[in-house]
């Protein structure tokens, strides 16, 4: 395993799959019907101390 | 027996040290461990002085285990204060050559103790009992491990402790923000690990089922810094018994190496850790939810993708391949997004409260430092470009750059999590005063204004002069001369330290008479008591 080919994996499947997975983190904050999890989630801290 | 265990394993590390002091090859390392010797010595007296034989008392096991977080919120005050004062101290120096006071407290020695001190010692204790404080309550769960949360502390503070020492007497690996030798490393790394097993081990024993976004950014801080501290510090030393070791990378693989530590340390140390002291601190002390979850949740996932990459713009113009200058240059860009997207969370977090800013100086604490987390981002990114990067590299503007980050963004926002902590940690109604606390605001602002303005100043200037050519194509200034061209702005910012130095001062007397359980006789705060309306 030399640095070519390091490299290359880095700039072709690597890339990819790093650019899907963080897509995928967006899409899957921003999936319909998250809102309201999201609001209880935020509530966490101020519930007790 | 209580610390049984404890004393007999610090006498035999206390044996090792005595041991080391005497066989080791240099003259340095000597002195060195006589210094771990008696730290650990004198630590494990005070052991035997406290222990006793009684059966100890029983644990409650659902509450929380608070004692490390309030010894690490003193610690963090402690070493604020240490390395805050010795940053005053290096720009006197910078300033007034002669009060170099050689061997050990030249310029070179002092200024990784500066670096070091405030960002490892404040601000790693700063995180380190913030993140136990946010992690227990929002787990709804006590720390994992008994005492091992008093192993991390304790372990931590020696790590600080070698590391001072060891700048003092001039053993250094020479890497920026990572000078300690090999032997303090692997006592680093050993309590770094000690310490991701403590907090995943909380959240593992959660009782709430969601993990709160605050633990997301503490746990990749602690993750990313393993990381980093491990891959940066391969080296070998030169003796087991010696401060010496080699790098085990070299020349760009090396400068490379340690920038991409050196950067990540600002991305997840400085930044990650202390955004969730945001995440949770703000909240609380607007008594408000954050503005966006689903923000905060984009904002961490952006962060962890685009950081890592970003290191490269520390290496502008040298014999790193241009494609990775480039690639640096366009990862520190695009960090502009997820760091204002965070930004605008944290301030629009008071929306609906703004009144909370004129009356409650804490807040505002809170809120200054999300604003100075917002333009050092904005700045940070504008000079990794390499047009502006060829202006403002090596020169004061840097400094600059680092301190508007560093005091605006990460001091401000630890002071206001201990200004809220430490009346909950020690069961007290408030804070020993809420007017120094203001005093405290507007000296650290106006302090950070002075600081960052003059070296805006000076270091465009120095960039300026040292490009300057003449009509025959010759250097117009000889290094020198840029150096006393700088003398006044040198001067001016030793007072901007030292009003942020001064502020901090008035803080460790208003959490020490609040720890102490005094509450200062004054005038509450204009707005914060409703005024009372005259019958009609």
């Amino acid at each position: 395993m030399d640095y070519n080919l390091m490299r290359e994996f880095a700039d072709s499947w690597g890339l990819l799959a790093m650019a899907l997975f963080f897509i995928g983190c967006i899409a899957f904050a921003l999936r319909p019907g998250s809102r309201r999890q999201a609001d209880e989630a935020a509530r966490v801290p101020l519930e007790e101390d | 027996m209580k610390f049984g265990t404890e004393i007999v394993l610090l006498s035999l590390f206390a044996f090792a040290a005595l041991v080391a002091a005497g066989f080791g090859v240099d003259e340095t390392f000597r002195q060195h461990m006589w210094v771990l010797f008696f730290t650990v010595a004198g630590f494990t007296v005070i052991l035997m002085r406290n222990t006793e034989f009684k059966p100890a008392a029983p644990i409650d096991p659902t509450a929380y285990m608070d004692g490390p977080v309030r010894y690490g919120a003193i610690a963090t005050m402690f070493w604020g204060v240490v390395g805050m004062l010795v940053g005053v101290v290096i720009a006197l120096q910078l300033a007034y050559p002669d009060l170099n006071i050689p061997p050990w407290f030249n310029f070179g020695r002092l200024r990784p103790l500066h670096t070091s001190g405030v960002v490892f010692a404040f601000g790693g204790n700063a995180l380190l009992c913030t993140s136990l404080y946010v992690v227990q309550r929002t787990c709804r769960a006590r720390l994992f491990g008994g005492s091992l949360a008093w192993f991390v502390f304790w372990g931590y503070q020696l790590f600080i402790v070698m590391a001072a020492t060891g700048y003092l007497l001039g053993i250094t690996e020479s890497r920026e923000y990572a000078e300690p030798e090999w032997y303090v490393d692997l006592w680093l790394t050993i309590v770094w690990v000690a310490y991701l097993l403590l907090f995943l081990g909380t959240i593992l024993k959660r009782k709430e089922p969601h993990i709160y976004v605050a633990n997301w950014f503490y746990l990749s801080f602690i993750v990313t810094i393993a990381m980093l501290h491990v891959v940066n510090n391969l080296s070998m030393p030169a003796s087991f018994l010696g401060s010496k070791s080699y790098s085990a990378f070299s020349g760009v693989q090396d400068a490379l190496t340690q920038w991409w530590y050196g950067h990540n340390a600002v991305g997840f140390f400085l930044t990650a850790g202390f955004l969730g002291m945001m995440y949770y601190f703000v909240p609380k002390q607007a008594n408000r939810p954050v503005f966006s979850y689903r923000l905060s949740i984009i904002h961490f996932w952006a962060i962890i993708f685009l950081y890592i990459w970003a290191g490269p713009h520390h290496l502008h113009y040298t014999a790193l391949p241009d494609w990775a200058q480039t690639l640096g240059m366009a990862f520190s860009i695009m960090l502009w997004m997820p760091s204002w997207g965070g930004m605008i969370n944290g301030v629009m977090t008071l929306s609906g409260a703004w009144d909370k800013l004129r009356t409650d100086p804490i807040i505002r604490m809170m809120v200054m430092a999300v604003a100075f987390y917002g333009m050092s981002t904005f700045e940070g990114p504008m000079m990794s470009i390499k047009a502006v990067n060829s202006l403002s590299h090596y020169t004061d503007w840097t400094i600059g750059h680092v301190h508007s980050g560093a005091l605006g963004w990460v001091g401000m926002i630890s002071f206001g999590a201990i200004y809220y902590m430490v009346p909950k940690l020690w069961n007290r109604d408030r804070l020993y005063s809420l007017r120094l606390v203001t005093w405290h605001f507007w000296l650290a602002t106006l302090g950070i204004v002075v600081y960052a303005a003059v070296m805006w100043v000076s270091g465009i200037m120095q960039g300026l002069m040292w490009r300057e050519y003449d009509e025959q194509g010759f250097l117009v200034y000889s290094f020198a001369e840029t150096v006393a061209a700088m003398h006044p702005y040198y001067v001016m910012r030793a007072i901007g330290g030292a009003m942020y130095l001064s502020g901090a001062l008035i803080m460790a007397w208003n959490v020490a008479m609040t720890i102490r359980g005094y509450q200062r006789k004054e005038q509450p705060l204009p707005g914060s008591v409703p005024a009372l309306q005259p019958a009609e």
